[in-house]
């Protein structure tokens, strides 16, 4: 890998290049689905490249190839300065980037269990297991389950001096029951929807999951849906669960604070952010109660957005996003830093692959736990709404008006949790959202969540976040939009 | 405008036919030759190989420079073992003997740790496929500078108009062999080229968008002026109150709500009962206006003229003057619901079995402007954003309008509006429509590459609004 890397910064450097980095990257990935008691998915992957970025004539530019020769990286990394010079076409000054240190490390995710030493057939079992029990309930028409792997062996060298090796493992897995039933097809997902749960460990999450033990009881609410309540549309309190509030954060603070977006480059087709540079330490995003980081460091926990180093070189910090209800920061690079005058990138560049540019993304975005006990929230609250798991989500491009709803919700009545609601929904602007949170629950119900399937940037790349959130109350919330004629 | 730029594309794919930066590296020879060396280490009981290779570019810019520019060259080798009736895939990117070796054994070791396959069919033997035509030197020759010079016209309209632009400038080129040890071997390559377009004002914006795969066929300046126009036309939107409002939507909105539709025609959706048309096959879901059909060969399409399996594809009648007719098969699933099967399976192994993957709409005769024209009160959408299922029996969509959205009154655009959110049901909207444009190739950013008309559609149900 290092004599890979190096060679793409010598040429780089000798074609042109001011400042160069490459990436190689090797991915071995496992996916395994399961559908109504039998094997869908079965592949093992792998994938080895270098991608290769540069500034030449004051421009960027990116080129990557899995030929891994000499001659292959090569011309690779003279393609990279060519596309570079090609950009200065098209420039009103030169790239700055903040200054940063080079470091020279090596670092792995600690897990207990390797993924890909545990035997395909165990990992076939325990789905099919959790399908039998799903597929025990009657009025389930749809069974699935699926597991993922994922190794990442990267080494990073750039023309500054770093040389870092990391090796991330990540694992995640979930099960699905659907039920199809007169005009309608509800679901439950368990532990959470679209693939489940997802962290930076090894197998040892997905024993910990216990998905044969809670796969009878997610068949039978995705039956009892059909005969629940329809969410009421009016304005009230909701309560969210800590994996649908995980989402919200994700989409109504972890994307508009990201600086690319702010500044215009995410504009064609991410969109934008109302979180223009002018609110930074004065927009009132939230509650007093609302403190939000965004914290790449292990010892936040092994999220999806955990590393010891970005992918240009910048050490994994802890950034507070959101102070007693104050904006007070970004996710920024070398770049974007620069340009709004901070001394410091505080370390969100990361990319899908060897073949994908690193852009701006979410790490760990999170949500300080709170001091309320989950029984007590729901004894304190007289008439409201708790929903839980995501099963859709809409956001205008600037991250103001947002509309989700879940997979199910339960009347909370006089501090008691009473019948169940299908089809709940809510939606609302921002920090209107975010400044009527009167309660959040503690440490004892806090999860990091991952996030597997955050899209952003052209050429799209899919990234997992990670978002730790517990239960939290709302007041004032428009509900039920979604289903109002 | 429009010429000047096609000429300016053709000097320079001619000078860069010599170098041919973007063409894929490997000969669809060579690609063979890598296919049967994996079939001939194979142990398996019959083995596939599939063989994808490609080379994309893209440009990017915003605030009216160039700020991302990148390469990739990308291969992809996917082999698909059968062994005592299981089957597994795995895939590698590297093509040195022991990877090669290795990536069979693989597929080959994982089929054997699992349960067999229940009527899991053999492979197919050689095919009869049919030709398409779809690689033009002229796209895999683009050079980063052929790019550059385009996006820098389009930054310089923005500057002259006060306005910032925003977008991409992608070519690329591909190429895929499938290969089996029954003697079936496909091969198919295609170009494609795309520019997209986002121009800002202070309180406005508008969009552009098309794809080729001849880039001879892309206009960035025309786009760029449309895009333009449209932010113009935007300035100092008013905020109107949600409601059902006639709503006149270009081809990319139209493409982005109906793309929603596409899996609920594959026979395994029906068989797993998540189709919304299950107990609605045959019968009126649509009004008299909606036919559509999947057809690989229309001229407006791209893609492979065979499934994953190799199996050539059909064109399909799947909605006929509103009444669901046919669905897509796979060969397994065609032979669980007594079927022939389509062409339209995704490779093995999987859970979703197959999907019409190149929906062609018909179409009507009206023009954008005889829709506005016949509108006393309505909304013109430019293009949507961020949409999502809420509902997928009744197919409840939600999400927002974007970058272009208009009043129209007494038969004229009057100005822009603040952008709304939608909640609607894409089978009542489809029931509604009240006249056609000639169905074009559309671009969006939510769904894959239609053949889809714009439409005026009645009773659209805008439910709330934003702030911009």
């Amino acid at each position: 890998m290092q004599d890979w890397a190096n060679w793409g910064l010598d040429t780089a450097k000798r074609r042109g290049a001011t400042y160069a980095d490459a990436r190689v990257m090797d991915i071995r990935q496992r996916d395994i689905s399961t559908k109504n008691g039998e094997v869908g998915t079965l592949v093992e992957s792998e994938s080895l490249g270098i991608g290769i970025r540069v500034i030449a004539s004051g421009a960027w530019g990116f080129a990557s190839t899995d030929r891994l020769t000499r001659e292959g990286i090569d011309t690779c990394a003279a393609e990279a300065v060519a596309i570079a010079k090609a950009s200065a076409l098209a420039k009103h000054g030169d790239v700055a980037l903040a200054p940063e240190n080079p470091y020279v490390d090596t670092w792995q995710n600690p897990f207990l269990k390797d993924p890909f030493r545990i035997p395909v057939e165990r990992q076939i079992d325990l789905l099919l297991a959790a399908d039998k029990e799903m597929r025990r309930i009657k009025g389930v028409t749809l069974a699935e389950g699926s597991m993922t792997f994922r190794k990442i062996d990267q080494l990073f060298v750039s023309s500054i001096g770093s040389v870092i090796h990391q090796i991330k493992m990540q694992s995640g897995a979930g099960i699905v029951a659907t039920s199809f039933a007169g005009s309608e097809i509800q679901k439950r997902s368990y532990p959470n929807s679209f693939g489940g749960q997802h962290a930076l460990e090894g197998y040892e999450l997905i024993e910990a999951l216990d998905l044969v033990g809670n796969a009878g009881r997610t068949g039978e609410e995705a039956v009892a849906l059909h005969s629940a309540a329809q969410c009421p549309e009016k304005t009230g309190t909701i309560i969210l669960g800590s994996s649908q509030l995980s989402l919200q954060i994700h989409e109504s603070i972890g994307h508009p604070i990201e600086l690319d977006r702010v500044l215009g480059q995410e504009a064609n087709f991410a969109g934008m952010s109302f979180l223009t540079v002018d609110k930074l330490r004065k927009l009132r995003y939230g509650s007093d109660i609302v403190n939000v980081v965004a914290d790449a460091r292990l010892a936040h926990g092994p999220g999806l957005g955990t590393f010891a180093y970005d992918d240009e070189g910048v050490p994994a910090q802890c950034t507070p996003i959101i102070t007693n209800g104050l904006f007070t920061g970004y996710l920024s690079n070398r770049e974007t830093a620069s340009a709004i005058g901070e001394d410091r990138s505080n370390g969100t560049m990361r990319t899908e692959s060897w073949n994908r540019l690193p852009i701006i993304r979410m790490t760990n975005v999170s949500i300080n736990p709170g001091k309320w006990k989950y029984d007590d929230l729901i004894a304190d609250t007289d008439d409201a709404i708790l929903m839980d798991t995501n099963r859709s989500w809409s956001i205008d491009d600037r991250r103001y008006h947002f509309q989700f709803s879940t997979e199910i919700g339960w009347e909370i009545k006089g501090g008691k949790k009473g019948r169940m609601i299908k089809n709940p929904s809510y939606s609302g602007i921002t920090t209107e959202f975010w400044n009527s949170c009167d309660a959040i629950c503690s440490r004892d119900d806090w999860t990091l969540w991952g996030t597997p399937n955050c899209g952003k940037g052209q050429p799209m790349q899919t990234m997992g976040t990670g978002h730790g959130a517990s239960p939290a109350r709302f007041r004032n919330i428009k509900i039920g939009v979604a289903f109002a004629k | 405008m429009k010429s000047r730029v096609k000429k300016s594309i053709s000097r320079s794919i001619r000078h860069a036919e010599v170098n041919a930066p973007s063409h894929p590296r490997l000969t669809a020879a060579e690609l063979k030759e890598i296919a049967q060396r994996i079939l001939n280490f194979s142990e398996a009981d019959e083995t596939e190989v599939e063989i994808d290779v490609s080379t994309d570019a893209l440009t990017r810019f915003a605030n009216n420079i160039i700020h991302q520019n990148v390469a990739e060259q990308v291969l992809h080798i996917s082999v698909r073992a059968v062994m005592d009736g299981r089957t597994a895939r795995a895939t590698t990117n590297k093509t040195d003997e022991e990877s090669l070796r290795r990536v069979a054994a693989a597929a080959e070791k994982l089929a054997l740790h699992q349960p067999k396959i229940p009527g899991l069919l053999p492979m197919l033997g050689k095919q009869k496929i049919p030709k398409v035509s779809r690689f033009f030197a002229a796209t895999a020759g683009c050079t980063p500078q052929d790019r550059a010079r385009a996006v820098t016209r389009v930054c310089k309209l923005a500057e002259k108009n006060n306005q910032t632009a925003a977008g991409i400038f992608s070519s690329g080129a591909m190429q895929s062999v499938l290969a089996n040890s029954n003697g079936l071997f496909a091969h198919h390559e295609q170009t494609r080229s795309e520019f997209s377009v986002t121009i800002l004002e202070p309180n406005s914006s508008g969009w552009a968008k098309a794809n080729s795969p001849d880039i001879r066929e892309l206009d960035p300046d025309g786009l760029a002026e449309r895009a333009s126009r449209k932010a113009a036309g935007t300035r100092e939107p008013r905020e109107l109150p949600p409601g059902h409002y006639t709503a006149i939507l270009e081809p990319s909105a139209v493409l982005d709500l109906v793309g929603f539709l596409f899996y609920d025609f594959a026979a395994t959706a029906i068989l797993d009962k998540r189709s919304c048309f299950n107990d609605r096959m045959g019968k009126k879901v649509f009004g008299d206006n909606v036919t559509l059909w999947d057809d690989v060969y229309h001229p407006y399409q791209l893609g492979a003229p065979y499934d994953g399996e190799g199996f050539p594809k059909q064109k399909v009648l799947l909605v006929d003057r509103g009444v669901p007719k046919n669905l897509v098969y796979s060969r397994s699933t065609a032979k669980k619901m007594k079927a022939k099967p389509t062409g339209h399976g995704f490779s093995l192994p999987n859970e979703y079995g197959e999907a019409p993957m190149n929906l062609v709409f018909g179409g009507g005769d009206k023009s954008l402007d005889d829709m506005i024209r016949s509108t006393e009160r309505g909304i013109l959408v430019t293009r949507l954003w961020y949409i999502r299922e809420v509902d997928p029996y009744e197919k409840i969509l939600t999400g927002m309008t974007r970058d272009g959205t208009f009043l129209v009154e007494d038969g004229r655009v009057t100005g822009g509006i603040r952008n709304f959110r939608f909640n609607q049901s894409l089978l009542e909207m489809l029931s509604n429509v009240e006249m056609l444009g000639p169905a074009v190739r559309a671009a969006g950013e939510e769904s894959f590459e239609m053949v889809v008309p714009a439409m005026k559609v009645n009773n659209f149900h805008f439910s709330e609004v934003t702030k911009f």
